[in-house]
Parts: C-alpha cells; sequence; structure tokens
C-alpha cells in the first residue's frame, strides 16, 4: 500500500466515527487510525469525518490518521474457493494470502439492457416454496423469520440442494454457534470447493459489517461475470447490517427516518439487493438472505424497505397446530415465479397453486369462526381437515419433493377434500387432475 | 443564458457537494465535477452565499475538497425529436442501449437521438404562415404514428415561416424550417429541440376536465373506477399487493397511443421484463407491437438517488412532447414514493428543517405541481391531446397515513387502492373495491359521454355493483360478530351477491392471455348478465344452500371469463349459467 498523509490530531470521536482536520482526501478513503481500519465518510472543509470499521474505544485525541489513498477492496481470483475471511478479505482460516488482483467492492451498477430475464428454476424439494414460491437463478428473496425459526438451517438447506457452481456466504453478526455449524456443515457435506465465506460474529465490531455485503458480492461478480459460473450468495443476518447502518448514520447526526433508520435506508439496501442479476452470457448471482423480524412485525423499517426492494419473502413460522415450521402462504411470495411455474413445471401448477391458497384462507376464516364460539359449517369442516394435511404435507419445510409429486400430492386433497365447483380451476384442469373417491 | 461559471468542492456528504463559486450560478442549473478525467454530471439544488449545494448523478467515491466543478449555464433538458418511441432510457435521457459493456462505469453518457437518422419528412405549414411555439411544421413518420415536427417550444412571440423543406427523406439534424421573428432575425428549425424538464409546457388554447374513458380492459378499472383520457390516479398498497403487475397490464393494454414507463427507484428485473415481453407481445387496438408505441426511463433503485427524482420530469417533459402532437400518452411512474424518498435524502444531507416524517416541508406543493401536468388539452389548432398519468405509491408499513399518500391523494382524482388483505388471499387484482373510488363518476361530461359511448347504463351498472358490495361487506361483518346462524338468511344472501361480483367481475387474472384483458362492451355484457342474476331472489331455506348455489354460478362465471369472448365455450358457459338460475327460480315457482 502507498501510505500518504498522516494526521495526529482528531477534533471528535463519537462510538462509530471521528473527525481529523486534512487535505486532498478523497471521499470513501479508507485510512487508519491508530491501527484501526476507517473509511471518509464527510468532508466539510477541512473537516473529515471516518466511520471506524473496528470501533473508537481507545482511541485518543493524538492517535496518529494515515490515509491509505485506496478504497475497500478484495483480491479476486480462483484462489477464493474454499476459503474463509474476516469483513477485509483477510484469511481467518490460516491459509495462503489471496494472489489475486484488488478489485473495488460496491462496484458499479449493471446496465439493465444488459441483463437477461431470469429463466432458470431453482429447485429446493420444499414444496412451500418449489410449489408455492418457486425460485428463479438471478432472483433476491430474503427469509423473513422471528430470532427463534431456524432459519440459517433451512437456508443452508435450500443452498446445498440448489445446484450452483457457488456459495458464498456472508455472515454478519453471526454467533460463533452458527459460524461453527455453516463450517462444519460445508466440510461434511464435501463442498468446501465451492464455498467461499466472509464472517462477521458477534465478536467482531458491529460497524465492519457494513464491509460484508459488497465483500461477498464483489467475489461473486468475479465468478458470475468472468467465469460465467451460477453464484448463489448467502446473506444473514441483513437485520443487524442494517442496525450497524443506523449506528453510524446517528453518529453523523443525520434526521434518523422511521425505527431510527437512516432516510437512505432503501437506497443502502436496494444497492446490495440489486447486484442479483441473470448476465447475457450465462452467469448469475442469486441472492437469499435473511431479515430476522421482532415478533413478526412486517412493517418495521428493515423488513418493510427489503420487501419493497427484494423479489418476494419467505416467511418462517411455526404451524402449533401441526407442530412444524413452515413456510406460511400467507405473507410468503416470488415475485419471478411466473416466470416458470406452468413453463418449465406442469401447465395445472399456477392454478394449483392459487386454488390451494384459497382455501387454506378459507380454513383461516373457519378457525377464527371457531375461535369466535361459532358453530362450524360442513364446508368449514372439510377446509380444516384440508388444512392440517395441506400444513403438514406441503407446506412443512421438512417435505423433500419434486414438483410433479407436489402437484398430484395436491390434487390428492382437492379430490379427498372438495368438489369440483368448489376449486374454481379451469376444466381442462379438471378433467385431467381431479379424482374424487370413489363412494 | 450566462457565460459558465466554475467553482471548487469545499465538502462532500454522500452525493452533496458544496461548490465555492465564481460568477452568476442559477438553482437548478447543471454543472460537471471534473474529476480524474471524468466530468459527472450535478444540479445545483440550494444556493447560499456563496456556495452552491450540488447533487452529483453519480457516485462520488475519490472527489477531494479543491476539485473544480464548471456548471454550464442551462437547467436539466430533455432532446425531443423523432426517433424517442421504442427508446430505453435512464433518468436523464442517457440511451441505455448506446452505453457500451455490462457495468454502467461513471460518467458515461449517451446521446438521447441520433442526429443522422433519416427520416420521410412532409410539410404541413406554409411558407408565409404566421406561427408560434408548439404550432406543426410538418410530420414524419415514427414507428407507423405521425410524429409531427413543431416550431421549438423555447420560441417566444410569433414567427414567419420564411422556408420550408420539401417532402423528402432528410437527417433528423438538418435544416427543415427557417423562421422569421418579429425583429427580423431567422432562426433554423431542424427536427430535434431541447426543453428544460422542470418546465410545465403549457402551450395550448385550453385545459378541459376529462370526459372520455380510457379504456385499460381491466374490469376493476373500466367498469367500477375508470380512469379517463387525461385523468390522474394513483396505486398506494403494501409490498407484494400488486401495484407493478396493475401498471404493467395498464400500459399493454391502455388505448393509447404513447406510453411512458418511468420506473422510479424500482426493481431492474421489472424493467428487463418490459425490455423482453414488449417486443413480442402486439398492441390490442392496433395489432402492431407494443414496443413501438412505448417509451421507457429506468432508473432502478440501484441507480444514482439524484436521477430518480430527475427521472419523472424526463418521463413527464417526453410525455408533454407527444401530447403537443395530438396524440393520447399515458404516462406510469413506479415508485412515485421513491422519488420523494430521493427528496427526503436530500433535504436531509442539506439539513433543511424536516416537514412530516422527514420529508421536505414542501413535498404536497411538489407532488401537486407535478400531477398537475398531466390533463388533456385544446392545442391551437384546435386538436385535442392528453396525458394520463398514474403513479405508484409505496407507504411505509403499508400504512395509508402517511405524507406521500396524503400529498398525491390531493393531487389526484382516481384513488386505487390496494389491500394486503385481499392480495394475501390471491384476490388478484387487490384492488380494494369499497375504498377505492373514481371521482370521474361524478362528472356530468363523462355520465354524458359514458352513456352515449359505452352502455345507456354505464353510471347505473357502476353504482349498483358499489352497493351490492357494500352491502356484502356490512352482511360479512354481521356473520363475523354473530355467527352464521345468528343472522337473518338475507345476510347470507347479501354476502355471496357481493362474492359474485366479486369473483366474476372485480378478480382477474393478469397472467391469463384471455382473462387478462376483458373489452369494454365484454364488460358490459357480463355486469349486465351478472347484475340480472343478483336482483333475482331464490327460495334458500339454509345459509348452506346459498353458499353452494353462489359458489357453483361463480365457477361457471370463471370458465366464462377463461374462454374467449363469443367463443363457443363462452356461449356454453353462459347457457350453462343461464339454466342453473332458471331451475333456481322454478324451484321457487313450484314451492
Ligand atoms: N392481477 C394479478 N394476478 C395474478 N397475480 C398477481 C396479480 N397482481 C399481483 N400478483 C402477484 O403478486 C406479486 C406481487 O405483485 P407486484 O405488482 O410486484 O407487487 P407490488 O408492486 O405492489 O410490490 C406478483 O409477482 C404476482 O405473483
Ligand atoms: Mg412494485
Amino acid at each position: 500500500m502507498e501510505v500518504r498523509k498522516h494526521y495526529s490530531r482528531i477534533k471528535n470521536i463519537t462510538k462509530a466515527t471521528c473527525t481529523v482536520q486534512a487535505d486532498g482526501v478523497g471521499n470513501e478513503e479508507l485510512a487508519l487510525v491508530g491501527d484501526r481500519l476507517a473509511q471518509v465518510v464527510k468532508i466539510v472543509g477541512q473537516d473529515v469525518t471516518l466511520q471506524v470499521f473496528g470501533g473508537t474505544e481507545g482511541i485518543f485525541t493524538n492517535s496518529a490518521t494515515t490515509f491509505l489513498g485506496q478504497f475497500p477492496s478484495l483480491r479476486v481470483g480462483e484462489d477464493l474457493a474454499g476459503r474463509f475471511f474476516n469483513a477485509y478479505g483477510e484469511p481467518i482460516d490460516n491459509g495462503p494470502s489471496l494472489t489475486g488482483p484488488l478489485r473495488e467492492i460496491g462496484g458499479p451498477t449493471v446496465n439493465p439492457v444488459r441483463r437477461l430475464q431470469p429463466f432458470q428454476l431453482i429447485a429446493t424439494g420444499i414444496a412451500g416454496i418449489d410449489l408455492n414460491n418457486t425460485l428463479v437463478a438471478g432472483q433476491k428473496i430474503p427469509f423473513f423469520a422471528d430470532a427463534d425459526q431456524p432459519y440459517n438451517e433451512v437456508m443452508a438447506m435450500v443452498a446445498l440442494r440448489a445446484k450452483t457452481d457457488k456459495i458464498i456466504l456472508g455472515g454478519m453478526g453471526l454467533t460463533n454457534d452458527d459460524y461453527l455449524y455453516f463450517k462444519q456443515l460445508f466440510e461434511g457435506e464435501g463442498v468446501l470447493d465451492k464455498i467461499v465465506c466472509f464472517i462477521n460474529t458477534t465478536s467482531d465490531a458491529p460497524v465492519q459489517r457494513l464491509l460484508i455485503p459488497d465483500m461477498a458480492l464483489t467475489a461473486a461478480e468475479y465468478f458470475a461475470v468472468e467465469h460465467q459460473q451460477s453464484v448463489l450468495v448467502l446473506l444473514t443476518d441483513m437485520t443487524l447490517f442494517a442496525d450497524a447502518l443506523s449506528i453510524v448514520s446517528n453518529r453523523m447526526d443525520q434526521i434518523p427516518s422511521k425505527d431510527s433508520m437512516p432516510g437512505s435506508l432503501y437506497s443502502d439496501l436496494a444497492r446490495i439487493y440489486e447486484k442479483a442479476a441473470q448476465f447475457p452470457d450465462g452467469g448469475s448471482i442469486t441472492i437469499i438472505a435473511v431479515t430476522t423480524l421482532s415478533e413478526g412485525d412486517i412493517t418495521h423499517a428493515i423488513p418493510d424497505n427489503t420487501g419493497y426492494i427484494t423479489e418476494g419473502q419467505l416467511f418462517l413460522r411455526k404451524d402449533s397446530e401441526v407442530g412444524k415450521v413452515i413456510v406460511d402462504p400467507f405473507r410468503s411470495l416470488s415475485r419471478l415465479k411466473q416466470l416458470v411455474i406452468g413453463k418449465k413445471t406442469r401447465e395445472d401448477h399456477p392454478q394449483v397453486m392459487n386454488a390451494a391458497v384459497r382455501l387454506y384462507a378459507d380454513a383461516a376464516n373457519a378457525r377464527t369462526k371457531l375461535d369466535n364460539g361459532f358453530d362450524l359449517t360442513e364446508y368449514d369442516e372439510r377446509t380444516l381437515r384440508f388444512a392440517r394435511a395441506y400444513s403438514t404435507l406441503i407446506l412443512s419445510v421438512d417435505v423433500n419433493l419434486d414438483t410433479e409429486a407436489m402437484l398430484n400430492q395436491t390434487w390428492d386433497l382437492f379430490s379427498e377434500h372438495f368438489s369440483r365447483e368448489e376449486l374454481g380451476i379451469k376444466e381442462q384442469f379438471l378433467d385431467r387432475f381431479y379424482h374424487p373417491p370413489v363412494a | 443564458m450566462n457565460n459558465s461559471s466554475t467553482g471548487l468542492v469545499k465538502g462532500i456528504i454522500a452525493n452533496l457537494l458544496m461548490v465555492e463559486f465564481d460568477g452568476p450560478v442559477a438553482q437548478n442549473e447543471i454543472c460537471y465535477v471534473e474529476h480524474q478525467g471524468l466530468s459527472l454530471m450535478g444540479e445545483v439544488i440550494k444556493i447560499s452565499d456563496r456556495i452552491a449545494y450540488v447533487q452529483v448523478f453519480d457516485s462520488t467515491r475519490g472527489i477531494q475538497g479543491g476539485t473544480t466543478v464548471r456548471f454550464n449555464g442551462n437547467m436539466l433538458e430533455v432532446e425531443l425529436g423523432p426517433g424517442i418511441l421504442s427508446r430505453k432510457y435512464d433518468g436523464l435521457q442517457n440511451d441505455l442501449d448506446a452505453l457500451e459493456g455490462i457495468f454502467l462505469e461513471r460518467g458515461i453518457r449517451s446521446r438521447a437521438l441520433d442526429p443522422d437518422e433519416r427520416w420521410d419528412f412532409e410539410p404541413l405549414a406554409k411558407v408565409g404562415e404566421r406561427v408560434r411555439a408548439g404550432d406543426w411544421l410538418g410530420q414524419v413518420t415514427e414507428n407507423h404514428q405521425p410524429h409531427k415536427i413543431m416550431v421549438p417550444f423555447r420560441f417566444k412571440g410569433f414567427y414567419t415561416v420564411e422556408k420550408l423543406s420539401a417532402p423528402g427523406n432528410y437527417r433528423a439534424a438538418d435544416e427543415i424550417a427557417v423562421l422569421l421573428d418579429e425583429r427580423g432575425q431567422r432562426h433554423s428549425v431542424t427536427m430535434i429541440q431541447r426543453w428544460p424538464v422542470k418546465l410545465p409546457l403549457n402551450l395550448y388554447r385550453d385545459k378541459p376536465r376529462p370526459h372520455k374513458l380510457l379504456e385499460t380492459g381491466l374490469r376493476t378499472m373500466d367498469t367500477l373506477h375508470p380512469m379517463l383520457e387525461g385523468g390522474v390516479g394513483f396505486v398506494p398498497g403494501p409490498f407484494g399487493s400488486g401495484k407493478t403487475v396493475l401498471q404493467h397490464a395498464i400500459s399493454r393494454q391502455a388505448a393509447a397511443d404513447v406510453v411512458i414507463v418511468a420506473a422510479c427507484g424500482e426493481r431492474a428485473n421489472e424493467v428487463v421484463e418490459i425490455f423482453t415481453e414488449f417486443p413480442e407481445l402486439d398492441d390490442p387496438h392496433t395489432g402492431r407491437k407494443l414496443m413501438e408505441r412505448t417509451v421507457i426511463i429506468a432508473n432502478t433503485s440501484n441507480m444514482p438517488v439524484a436521477a430518480r427524482e430527475a427521472s419523472v420530469y424526463t418521463a413527464m417533459a417526453i410525455g408533454e412532447y407527444y401530447r403537443q402532437m395530438g396524440l393520447r400518452v399515458l404516462l406510469l411512474a413506479d415508485s412515485t414514493s421513491r422519488w420523494a424518498q430521493a427528496l427526503r435524502e436530500m433535504s436531509n444531507r442539506l439539513e433543511d428543517l424536516p416537514g412530516p416524517d422527514a420529508f421536505p416541508m414542501d413535498l404536497s406543493a411538489i407532488i401537486s405541481g407535478f400531477y398537475a401536468r398531466a390533463g388533456i388539452v385544446t392545442l391551437h389548432n384546435g386538436q385535442e391531446g392528453s396525458i394520463t398519468f398514474i403513479g405508484t405509491v409505496s407507504p411505509a408499513g403499508g400504512n395509508l397515513k402517511e405524507p406521500v399518500t396524503e400529498s398525491t391523494k390531493k393531487a389526484t382524482r382516481c384513488f386505487y387502492a390496494l389491500s394486503q388483505k385481499r392480495a394475501d388471499s390471491k384476490r388478484y387484482p387487490a384492488v380494494d373495491p369499497i375504498m377505492s373510488y373514481s371521482k370521474y363518476l361524478e362528472y356530468p361530461e363523462f355520465v354524458e359521454y359514458a352513456a352515449e359511448h359505452i352502455h345507456p347504463r354505464y353510471i347505473e351498472f357502476a353504482r349498483t355493483i358499489k352497493n351490492i358490495l357494500l352491502r356484502g361487506n356490512e352482511a360479512s361483518d354481521q356473520i363475523n360478530i354473530l355467527g352464521d346462524d345468528g343472522v337473518p338468511l338475507d345476510y347470507h344472501i347479501r354476502l355471496w351477491r357481493a362474492e359474485l361480483l366479486d369473483f366474476s367481475i372485480l378478480q382477474q387474472d393478469a397472467f391469463d392471455t384471455v382473462d387478462a384483458m376483458t373489452p369494454i362492451a365484454r364488460q358490459m355484457e357480463m355486469v349486465a348478465l351478472v347484475l340480472e342474476i343478483c336482483q333475482r331472489e331464490f327460495p334458500f331455506e339454509h345459509f348452506e344452500e346459498v353458499s353452494r348455489f353462489y359458489k357453483k354460478l361463480i365457477n361457471t362465471l370463471k370458465q366464462m371469463n377463461y374462454s374467449p369472448f363469443n367463443s363457443e365455450a363462452y356461449q356454453q358457459y353462459r347457457r350453462q349459467t343461464e339454466d342453473m338460475v332458471r331451475e333456481q327460480t322454478q324451484a321457487l315457482q313450484a314451492m
């Protein structure tokens, strides 16, 4: 690194930032404050404000500030594969240093006219996903889950079943247990050669997390654009990323908007998620993220802004009636599913999917009636029986079927519980797939 | 226009620069930041003493204090001329197809129009004629539609046509006319002109109230909440409720000559869908490819935030240009909340006094000023042109009590509220029929037009449907409180009449080739059929019979919606419906 300028008087220190007087400094440039990495976030006259990734605890007013004349970067190359790094892109697995060329992270946007419309279905075996919320390569989609749901496990299962060339994990505020879980899982499944991990754990400084998504996505762009590979990026937990954003922006006296998040939260998250793309030469970046919720509240600024950006969300919750974790069919959505369902899958898929969810909604109404102490009609009773079976056999995350089997399974349930008219499905499909039990 | 001033960067906060300048600088003037051989475009958004606050339409990474800034003397402008249709622009009107590489590298630009493209020109004015800005001098054919070449909009006062090119094939940049102003000075006119996007174009005789239906093929709009040519409306809804699907359906199906889609701070894959599908899909009204009438302004959520604000103005300025040709323009913006958020980001950085939810204090004025640019107009030559504008709004947490929704409500006449509950139970489009409204139903001009051109009973139909839905809603509330057998049988009948209308008229599958678009004649036929059923009394003895009968009807009517108009299948389901109704009625007479 070419070292440029030293300054030894710090004017101002907050929990996440400090301000020095300096000249000739570039916006977003990296610096060392003492021995901690920092980045320029504001310049006013000679006052240069830096966000200190390692936190400012123990920084003295006379600590030396050295501007490095460069921006956050990652060395990219095939030697990234199979490795574990920290938020700065430095190995944490005792392996060799990287040797590839330095690439600035947080690079430019893909020209929308150079994107292809996503078209490759990603099968996971989980019917709550493949049947109701089908994933497509190039998509960006988070799991919305309360902290007590097994989101990391489900996400890892999806990653391992999806047939992709690379899996890149960006861990933010991971507990050490979760870190070891991912590590052992990847080793145990023998997929180490196709993973790359950037890890920030709960014992690392929170502001460091801000670098993780861009590190992971810079590696992903390298494999997807230069090697035409299909890359799956896992980002967990984006709620902790957003918390780190708010720490920095609040220290910079910005007016917070809803839930004390910065006013730029939407743009900040979109910049990351929009890196998902299907490239024209065959490579793709798919992002599956985790956004943890507080008591299922999706109106909080973090899940709310996320939902406006991502191409749907997979909402995990416990169905207490059948005692299983399910992909909630009401709150979940894959916005790209219509590009593949009924086209890459059997033609009846869209109608079967919608009919089942409508009937499941009828069951929810019946349950409300029951809770309010009203009598149920015979139809209500049937919807409830259907809902229990549907929850267990289709929505539960422990299901592992191919899509055709999921469709057949659903038709079995339709035929068992409902008449043709109650399904509201096109006649041509009813004629082919509906098979009432012989009376 | 001033001679260019220059300045030096004194401060940087994200994409906001503080620039100390010498010489005159104007509010909203465009400037370029000279950074390592690149010139990064910016716009002056505030001036205080010798400091200009500049929002940069690009990343400011690496810019240092002391960097030179050149002001260019103009406001943000669009380039107008033949060749705009079918193009894909970014928010600053760079032609995205003309930019090289997969990535949008910083500082790259491309020209909006090709000055060398050749067009067959045909004069419309005459030498010696007195003309003024916006008058038609001639026309070329752009994607099979006439495209007027007009007196440049900036020309003030009256002019005499001194020279006008004969019919023939010319470059867009060739001189096609010479105009003499009142002081005897000559002005050369080509097919291309420029106009500042933030200035409304007011070159018309008058702006009457909208009165003609803008047919969209969407039943919940055309039948129940009509949008008119030159009307304004908006679509608020939480994420995933169907704002974009609805707007895309409108953009594909509406009876408009020119459709401008401003993708403003939303997903790139959604514009890719338009890029991919519109060149293949047919315009249902002309049979030509949809792309031929469409312009896309793509400033997706990951593109520079400042350009997001510019993108809606770029779209509106292009819309006004086509309206001035006497065309029906439809302008769609998804989402206007992202534009408002871009304003909020900048005003926070400027440390302006914040209004509600930290939005700028003048948000409401900005929004209503923008919507006011839409409308139907009578040009000086007596021809009509219109801009219909429909924006989406993305309220935080889905809560409609927030500044963007409230300001937009004041500025618009149609309100298409998308409901989470309807979306959750897959009742698409999720337009809430109770909350939503079209104030145009009360316009006497439209009432008259509808009776003459749509259906003699159009207004009565709309009122009756709304009434049945309201009563159904009340009945449903009562049933929820009192239980199925705690209410009179009549409540169930009311509920199921509303359900019948909901399933057969309001709900529409945007992804089914037939159901997606219902021409207005077919809508009226269906409405007449369903309302006739709603008016009948049937002999039910138990509430379970009610739901069973109406569910069967719903099923047949849905099959009818899936069948091509007047096809054999359509007729067969129609007969089946009528038979079911007859049988049920006869059961009554038998009693
Ligand atoms: N009219 C419709 N018919 C069928 N599905 C729809 C319809 N409208 C919306 N959807 C479903 O809802 C999803 C979200 O719609 P979208 O318009 O993207 O929502 P928003 O823009 O409000 O976030 C779509 O991907 C689609 O699956
Ligand atoms: Mg949308």
